[in-house]
């Protein structure tokens, strides 16, 4: 370690160098401009044209196989779905769970594809917002074969067949569907909240957490303000942004959380927070003192879907799988897992049935799924529930700088 | 050929320098220059505005990370330095095992340590609950989220990267030196000052460069134990490449932040007149 510290390697590294070296730096850096001059070259992709899709699924057939990337804890561990599926179809699977983030999972997708080399998978799982919409418009995703579609046909509610994001289901079939409500610590806060006005009360100062996400905080500043999301304009954004920014300026906001505000909640940092359904039912499950709600003023509903990754080795196979999980029996045993809203209606039905038949703890818990407005939203639920804003890319680069001003100042 | 060898020897790493540190530097200055946008790709202007733009918008950020960074590195330093004395002189047989002592936080991975300090810190946690039970804090005190708790927790990630070198320079001060000093009739604090100090100078040096730098790029600390108004440097760039795939903005502030720690540490050679140090701690 001497040596490390020896007085010829100070003054090296804080002597000027002579003009000969940086001659010879520039010279190396120039072959590296040379190199990297060419840029990020642009995909941007025309909607493929009706026979370039029935050619390409005319030309793939079944291989017996199909690799299935999607976020954690969204598959029951026993892999059910799935086996059912390799018994029925002789298709065997790999399931990977090597989805966290969609910015990430886009940030790393992107070169491998835009390079026009296969990601490996067969299936990825993405929520609707901007990724996916790159990822579209990117040309990244397989236009699916709608003729493959029955079961889905059969037995898709009809809110997740005409998305706003993907209008006949031309890229993605829906995998399951959340909210973004406000979670509260009961052990802190003793009202029932049920406004999201309680995000900008006073009463909470540096108690309140909220999300980082640019499309998640302004559609809460956007629902505060009583406008529609989906519907929104510029100025809306600009009006969202600012009543964001006097929430944060009047020290309500502790701070914006990414999914680390679930442990802020539960550990009492913060008492009230934006938060995504399914972490509140698990930390409930855990017997922590949390309480999830959509305010009635209205929250965010998302949606995780499948698709085809372009240069997939197995379309057809993936299509059969995509399918396979509309069987209402199928959709059944994987939400009675992963406790979020299936697009299979029928499903509530069946846990119904699973109840009647169950007895003691079993029974209880079934019967609370079936019932639980978070997992079986009605119909007044779902007319309060709003989408992200759709936003072109030239939209984004005005859309993300209000937020994230806010978010990250 | 003989002549040659060393230069053969040489050249795998010249090439990995060449390969892994010249040609992304030169890709991430060139994409710094283009404009365009994830979709329709990013083409080369020579748009220079790009690193007024991104300057403009996020100064305030590139500020606070430099201070954030300057002030956990004179943290490290004003705590580090004692240790390391310690260490050096007082650590007798067992020196090893402190330096071993001092790295064994390293096996456990830097972003879980700063997530644990999040629970350490909670505001109802282990510290701040007892505290707050005893009444000697208010109910509303809390530490996270608060700058505080940022500066706090890059100083205790780098330290170690403080002290060692200063160990290091320490150890190598021969102690009859300062008994020679003493012999003079300096006394202790006189003997520190004039023999023990100077030649510590390039550990002090080297721990400040190994520390600084890191701390004020680091995105992580922020994001972990910040609140609203503590967003970092570091934060901005991640939130620029992955979240915004805004790659000419997110590569000019890679430059920006590069360019002026270098001519920060430069400056900083230059003051504390490093050179003569070095020589004499040299002879």
């Amino acid at each position: 370690m001497n040596r490390l510290h020896s007085p010829a390697l100070y003054r090296g590294m804080t002597q000027p160098r002579t003009r000969r070296d940086v001659f010879r730096l520039a010279g190396l850096s120039a072959a590296g401009l040379a190199l990297a001059a060419c840029g990020v070259q642009g995909q941007k992709a025309a909607p493929p044209k009706a026979d370039a899709v029935a050619d390409y699924w005319a030309g793939q057939k079944k291989n017996g196989k199909v690799v299935f990337a999607n976020w954690p804890e969204y598959m029951p561990e026993d892999h059910g779905p799935l086996k059912k599926f390799q018994q029925e179809t002789g298709i065997s699977y790999e399931y990977k769970e090597v989805i966290n983030e969609n910015t990430e999972f886009f940030g790393k997708a992107d070169p491998v594809l835009r390079a026009g080399q296969p990601l490996g998978y067969d299936i990825v799982v993405m929520t609707n917002g901007i990724q996916l919409q790159h990822m579209f418009e990117l040309g990244y995703a397989v236009t699916l074969d709608q003729s493959k579609m029955t079961n889905f046909q059969a037995n898709a509610a009809e809110a997740y067949k005409n998305r706003a994001y993907d209008p006949g289901n031309k890229y993605t079939m829906p995998f399951a569907s959340g909210f973004t409500g406000i979670a509260y610590n009961t052990k802190y806060v003793k009202d029932d909240i049920t406004s999201i006005q309680a995000m900008f009360d006073a009463k909470y100062e540096g108690r309140v957490g909220m999300m980082a996400d640019a499309q998640e905080i302004a559609n809460f500043g956007m629902i505060a303000l009583g406008v529609d999301p989906e519907k929104s304009t510029e100025d809306d954004w600009k009006k969202a942004g600012e009543k964001l920014q006097a929430q944060r300026d009047a020290g309500i906001v502790r701070k914006y959380y990414n999914q680390d505000y679930i442990d802020a909640l539960s550990r009492g940092d913060i008492w009230v927070s934006m938060a995504w359904s399914g972490d509140v039912f698990q930390r409930q499950l855990a017997g922590e003192p949390v309480k999830f709600l959509i305010p009635e003023e209205g929250g965010t509903i998302w949606t995780d879907n499948m698709l085809i990754p372009k240069g997939a080795a197995n379309p057809v196979d993936a299509m059969m799988l995509m399918d396979f999980l509309y069987k209402p029996e199928i959709a059944a045993e994987l939400d009675e897992f992963i406790q979020f809203v299936t697009p299979v209606p029928a499903v509530q039905e069946l846990l119904r049935e699973k109840a009647a038949s169950a007895s003691g703890d079993d029974k209880k818990a079934l019967l609370d799924m079936a019932e639980s407005p978070l997992m079986f939203p009605t119909e007044a639920d779902y007319a309060k529930l709003h989408s992200y804003t759709p936003l072109t890319t030239a939209q984004e680069q005005v859309f993300n700088p209000i937020f994230q001003s806010v978010t990250q100042a | 050929m003989r002549r040659l060898t060393p230069y053969l020897l040489a050249l795998p790493s010249w090439m990995w320098l060449a390969i892994f540190l010249v040609v992304p530097l030169a890709a991430m200055a060139s994409v710094s220059l283009q404009t365009g946008n994830v979709i329709d790709g990013f083409v080369m202007t020579f748009s220079f505005g790009n690193y007024g733009d991104a300057l403009g918008t996020y100064s305030t950020q590139l500020v606070r990370s430099l201070g954030y960074g300057a002030t956990a590195t004179a943290a490290m330093l004003v705590i580090g330095y004692p240790v390391a004395y310690w260490i050096a002189f007082k650590g007798g047989s067992r020196k090893s095992v402190y330096l071993f002592l001092l790295l064994l936080p390293f096996f456990v991975s830097f972003v879980l340590r700063t997530i644990s300090w999040g629970f350490l810190l909670a505001d109802d946690g282990i510290v701040l609950g007892t505290l707050k039970s005893w009444g000697v804090l208010s109910a509303d005190f809390h530490v996270l989220a608060t700058s505080f708790a940022v500066i706090a927790g890059l100083t205790y990630n780098w330290l170690p990267f403080m002290i060692l070198p200063i160990y290091v320079s320490l150890e190598r001060v021969d102690p009859r030196l300062v008994e020679a000093a003493q012999d003079l009739y300096a006394t202790r604090g006189t003997a520190f000052r004039k023999v023990v100090l100077p030649l510590s100078l390039p550990g002090v040096f080297a721990g400040v460069l190994m520390t600084f730098v890191p701390a004020t790029a680091d995105p992580v600390n922020a994001q972990v134990l910040g609140g609203t108004g503590n967003t970092m440097i570091g934060n901005i760039i991640q939130t620029e490449y992955l979240v915004n795939n805004d790659y000419p903005t997110a590569s000019a502030l890679s430059f920006t932040l590069m360019a002026v720690l270098l001519v920060g540490i430069f400056v900083y050679a230059r003051v504390l007149g490093t050179e003569n140090v070095l020589e004499a701690a040299a002879r």
